[in-house]
C-alpha cells in the first residue's frame, strides 16, 4: 500500500504566504517634523496589493515626506510603516528591495551613461539584472537611441524616463512615483501613463503623486488627499468624486438675460455667465427638469444644455483650500 | 509583457554593485584620480630625490632618493585614499543623488565597505605605481614586505574611513578641501616624509609623536629600509588602533544616517 506523500512546501512557503495575504503599504500615525515643525501629523492610511493608489496635495502638504519615510530617506518620527507586511525599520532590507522609488527631483550619477547605471542600480536591490527586462523597459520608455549618452547628457523628459527605468530595473513589488510627470511633454505623460498600468496589471502595485489632477482621476483607483501634514481625505475615486454630492448644470437660453428668474431663485448657487447662459450647483439626485420646468415657466427659451459632474480638481480644491479643511482621517 | 515582480535577493549583491560602481567611478576619471598623483609624485621624486637628493645624506647606509622614496609611497596612499571616500560621497551628497542609495538594500556596513574598498584600490594602485617608477631612480631593500604591506593596508584603510567622516561632515566645497588642506597634508609633511624626525629639536619631536602618520611613515620607512626611529610594532599597533577607531566612527555615523538620511 502506498505512503500519503505530502509535498515538501518551499522553505520560504509561509513567510511569502503572509506576504502575499498583507497589505502593500500600511502606514500607523506616522509622523515626522523637521527642525520642531511638524510636516507629517499622524497619517493613516493602507494600500491593497495591485492598487494604483493617488497621493495628492497641494506643494509642502508632506507628500514626499511620507514617501521619503517609506523608502528610508527619511526616519520616522513616530508610527510605523510596513511594505507588504514587513517594518520599513526593523526589516529594511525586505521592504527596500520589494520597493522601487522614482524620487521628484532628479537625482542621476554622472559619472555613468543609462546602460551601466541600471545595470548597476539592479545590482544595488540585489537582482541579477536581466537583459530582456532592462531592453523592454529601455524600449517602452523610448531610451534606445540615448542608452549610451551619460545620465547628464540627457533632456529634462529623458530623465524622467530614465528614472523611472531605474525604480523598475529590480521589479518592484510596490512602484512609487513622486510626481513622475513634473514638468515633461503630454507625448511621454501618456506613454508613461500607459506603461505604469500595463506594469500595475501584471502585479505591481503602485503609489503615485501628481499636480496633473486629471491624470490621477484617469489611473488611479483611491486616492487620499493630504493636506497640511493629515489625511483629509481617502477613498474610492467614485466615491470622493461623489463626496459633494452636487453637480453643475449649464443651460443656454435663445434670450438675452441679465437677472436670474424669479422662479429659479430657489436653486443655490447659481449664476449667469455671459449674457446667455445659466449655471446651477445641483445636488446629484436633483433632476435637471425642475429648473427646466422654471426656465419654461419664466418665458425663457432653451437653446443648449449641459450637465458636468464634479472634477477630482474641485474636490481636491475644497478638501485643501483655506478654512474648509475638514476633520483628519 | 512577461513581466512579474521579483523575488529574488542576492545579499551581497548591493556590496558588489556599490564597490563595481566606486571603482568605475574613479577608473572613468583616472586622469583626474590616478595619472594626476602619479605625475606629482614623480616631479618629487625627480627634485627631491634625484636632483637635490644627491647632495643630501641624512640616514646612515642609505641615499636621500631611497630615504624619501617610502615616504612618497605613502603619501601617494594617504592622499587618495582620502580623496576617494571623500570626493565620491560628498558629491553623492551634494548632487543629492545619494538618495539612490539610500533606497537599496545595502545595510551601513556593506555600504562603508564597499566605499572603504574602492578608496583602498586606488590608494594601493598609486602608491605600487610610485614604487615602480622610483625603480627607474633607486632600488628599496625591502626588509620586511609583509609588514609593509600591513602598513600600506592599514594606512590606506585609515584613510579611508577619515574620507567618508569628512564627506560627511562636509557641506561645502571648501569646508571638504579644508580636510586636505589643513590636516592631510600638514600631516604629512609633518609626519617625517623628507626627513627623520630624530634630526627635529626636542620639543617638534614631542609635537611630532601626536601625529598619527607620523607612525605610519615611520612604520612604513623601516620596513622598508629596516631602520626607523620608534619600534615597529608599537607603530603598527598604533596605526591598528587609529583604524579601529575611525572604522567606528565612520560606520556609526552611516549606520544613524547623520546627514545622510533626514
Amino acid at each position: 500500500m502506498g505512503h500519503l506523500r505530502i509535498p515538501a512546501l518551499p522553505r520560504n512557503f509561509f513567510s511569502v504566504l503572509c506576504q502575499s495575504m498583507s497589505k502593500a503599504l500600511e502606514i500607523n500615525g506616522a509622523h515626522k517634523s523637521f527642525d520642531g515643525v511638524e510636516v507629517v501629523k499622524g497619517i493613516n492610511f493602507d494600500i491593497e496589493p495591485g492598487e494604483i493608489f493617488g497621493l495628492l496635495g497641494p506643494n509642502g502638504a508632506g507628500k514626499s515626506t511620507t514617501i521619503n519615510m517609506i523608502g528610508g530617506v527619511s526616519h520616522i518620527g513616530s508610527g510605523s510603516i510596513r511594505v507588504f507586511g514587513k517594518d520599513v525599520v526593523d526589516d529594511y532590507m525586505d521592504t527596500r528591495r520589494m520597493t522601487g522609488v522614482m524620487h521628484q527631483e532628479v537625482t542621476l550619477d554622472v559619472f555613468f551613461s543609462i546602460a551601466q547605471a541600471l545595470r548597476l542600480h539592479s545590482g544595488y536591490y540585489g537582482v541579477p539584472y536581466d537583459e530582456k527586462w532592462a531592453n523592454l523597459l529601455i524600449d517602452r520608455l523610448a531610451l534606445g537611441p540615448h542608452i549610451h549618452k551619460k545620465t547628464n547628457q540627457l533632456s529634462g523628459g529623458m530623465k524622467r524616463r530614465y528614472m523611472v527605468a531605474k525604480a523598475l530595473i529590480h521589479r518592484p513589488k510596490l512602484l512609487i512615483l513622486d510626481e513622475p510627470t513634473a514638468g515633461v511633454d503630454v507625448e511621454l505623460r501618456r506613454t508613461l501613463w500607459d506603461f505604469v498600468q500595463d506594469v500595475n496589471r501584471e502585479g505591481t502595485t503602485i503609489l503615485l503623486t501628481t499636480h496633473y489632477l486629471q491624470e490621477a482621476e484617469e489611473v488611479c483607483g483611491r486616492i487620499a488627499i493630504m493636506n497640511k501634514g493629515k489625511i483629509v481625505a481617502c477613498e474610492k475615486k467614485e466615491d470622493l468624486l461623489q463626496t459633494f454630492e452636487q453637480k453643475k448644470l449649464r443651460i443656454r437660453v435663445a434670450d438675452k438675460i441679465s437677472d436670474i428668474p424669479a422662479a429659479l431663485t430657489g436653486f443655490t448657487p447659481k449664476k449667469i455667465y455671459g449674457n446667455h447662459g445659466l449655471e446651477f450647483c445641483l445636488d446629484l439626485d436633483c433632476s435637471a427638469s425642475t429648473v427646466l420646468d422654471g426656465i419654461s415657466n419664466s418665458g425663457l427659451v432653451v437653446s443648449d444644455i449641459e450637465t458636468e459632474k464634479p472634477s477630482l480638481e474641485e474636490v481636491f480644491i475644497r478638501f485643501t483650500e483655506e478654512g474648509s479643511l475638514t476633520s483628519e482621517l | 509583457m512577461n513581466y512579474k515582480p521579483n523575488d529574488i535577493f542576492f545579499p551581497w549583491l548591493p556590496f558588489y554593485s556599490l564597490l563595481k560602481r566606486e571603482v568605475l567611478r574613479f577608473t572613468s576619471i583616472a586622469t583626474q584620480t590616478v595619472i594626476t598623483p602619479i605625475v606629482t609624485a614623480s616631479l618629487y621624486l625627480f627634485v627631491f630625490g634625484v636632483h637635490l637628493g644627491g647632495q643630501l645624506s641624512i640616514l646612515e647606509g642609505f641615499s636621500y632618493i631611497q630615504f624619501v622614496v617610502p615616504g612618497l609611497i605613502l603619501m601617494g596612499v594617504v592622499t587618495n585614499a582620502f580623496a576617494n571616500t571623500s570626493s565620491s560621497l560628498f558629491f553623492y551628497r551634494y548632487l543629492g543623488s545619494v538618495v539612490e542609495l539610500l533606497v537599496t538594500p545595502i545595510g551601513a556596513f556593506r555600504f562603508s565597505l564597499a566605499f572603504t574598498l574602492a578608496a583602498m584600490l586606488r590608494g594601493i594602485t598609486v602608491g605600487v605605481v610610485i614604487w615602480l617608477i622610483s625603480m627607474l631612480f633607486t632600488d628599496l631593500p625591502w626588509a620586511n614586505p609583509v609588514m609593509s604591506f600591513m602598513f600600506i593596508f592599514l594606512t590606506s584603510f585609515l584613510f579611508a574611513q577619515f574620507g567618508l567622516i569628512a564627506a560627511i561632515l562636509s557641506n561645502t566645497f571648501d569646508a571638504l578641501a579644508m580636510y586636505t588642506n589643513f590636516l592631510i597634508v600638514p600631516l604629512i609633511y609633518l609626519g617625517g616624509m623628507f626627513y627623520p624626525i630624530s634630526m627635529l629639536p626636542s620639543a617638534w619631536q614631542t609635537i611630532s609623536r601626536f601625529n598619527p602618520i607620523f607612525y605610519m611613515m615611520d612604520g612604513f620607512r623601516q620596513s622598508v629600509l629596516g631602520e626607523g626611529d620608534i619600534p615597529i610594532r608599537l607603530s603598527l599597533a598604533i596605526a591598528a588602533a587609529l583604524a579601529l577607531a575611525a572604522w567606528v566612527i565612520a560606520s556609526y555615523m552611516i549606520w544613524k544616517g547623520k546627514r545622510l538620511r533626514l
